[in-house]
């Protein structure tokens, strides 16, 4: 029982640890602007968008400097007036879609958008016609007579044996 | 026997499509700024800051526009490679000191050579942004029209240099 007891303490303290960095990068975004309504308002949307320089951040979360300068470019053009719209076109016209984690709708990025639909309904039709075709190809499949006699005598074979 | 080519056939061109990723350089974001024309600045010289320059100046040339840093490692790398480049004097490289201290900046030009023909100095970054800088070093290849014509992200190598910058300087000049 005092076993148990310190292996719950264990456990406890592993997810504990599991949750520390979880905290930690909470904490990381923190709005220290003087205006907190356009600092809350740069960071919703700057979590759309990734930052270029550790691919896997977005511009949001990212501590690289030129996430920095891109932040501050954000604030710089949103307080001058520009629309969220205006700034994304602004960093899309000079890093591409690619900053964007919501990928636009055009004929290249059909097959991203699409691609995954038609493999599954692609496949789960093929196995469909495929289920179909294997019902109607066993049932039809009969024996002639030779081989029912022959079935019969194994099977009967078998019964007196055992 | 054509059971088992179905599943071979499928693994096959997994297998290409996952050849071809890993190859992939996830680095090299394609710049939407080709064939659009460079983006203007006008910026202090690192040699002398009274004097500034603007990519207007260089209108008419075929340029290598090249961002690099002191700070930055990789920029070494390519170091010796844009020396013998400027030697060949087959195009002018400008350069532009990002996000560094201009002192550091000569520093380094002093002790490993220096192959601008000028150098910009943007301390804040807000040229390099506009030029969609993200990881020096970078290097742009601009026409006499002023146009974006090639970005390379990256240190520069002999092969690329070889088979794309100089066929297309040669095309450009004509």
């Amino acid at each position: 029982m005092k076993m148990d007891m310190k292996r719950v303490q264990q456990a406890g303290l592993i997810i504990f640890a599991l949750l520390l960095p979880h905290a930690a990068i909470a904490g990381e975004a923190v709005p220290v602007a003087e205006d907190p309504v356009l600092e809350q308002r740069m960071i919703s949307l700057s979590e759309d968008l990734r930052c270029l320089v550790c691919q896997n951040e977005s511009l949001a979360g990212s501590h690289a400097d030129l996430a920095q300068d891109l932040r501050q470019e954000i604030r710089d053009q949103m307080r001058s007036g520009k629309s969220d719209e205006q700034v994304v076109d602004y960093l899309t016209q000079r890093y591409g879609d690619f900053v964007l984690y919501k990928p636009p709708l055009k004929p290249l990025t059909w097959l991203l958008w699409f691609g995954p639909f038609v493999l599954l309904f692609g496949t789960a039709g093929g196995f469909y016609f495929y289920l179909k075709r294997r019902g109607t190809r066993l049932a039809s499949e009969s024996l002639s007579a030779e081989e029912k006699k022959r079935v019969e005598e194994l099977l009967g074979n078998n019964g007196n044996e055992s | 026997m054509k059971r088992f080519l179905i599943p071979l056939g499928i693994f096959i061109v997994l297998v290409g499509f996952l050849g071809i990723g890993l190859n992939l350089n996830p680095r090299e974001v394609p710049s939407p700024l080709i064939g659009k024309p460079a983006p203007d600045f006008k910026l202090p010289l690192l040699s002398d800051p009274a004097r500034q320059l603007s990519p207007e100046d260089l209108r008419g040339k075929v340029w290598l526009f090249n961002v690099w840093a002191s700070w930055c490692a990789s920029c070494r790398q390519e170091h010796d490679l844009l020396l013998e480049l400027s030697r060949q004097g087959s195009v002018p490289i400008y350069g532009m000191d990002y996000k560094d201290q201009p002192g550091d900046a000569q520093t380094v030009l002093a002790r490993y050579g220096n192959p601008y023909v000028e150098t910009v100095v943007d301390i804040d970054g807000r040229a390099g942004i506009n030029f969609g800088v993200y990881g020096v070093p970078e290097t742009y290849l601009i026409d006499k029209g002023g146009i974006i014509r090639y970005k390379h992200t990256g240190p520069l190598t002999q092969e690329i240099l070889d088979r794309k910058i100089l066929p297309l300087v040669k095309e450009l000049q004509s």
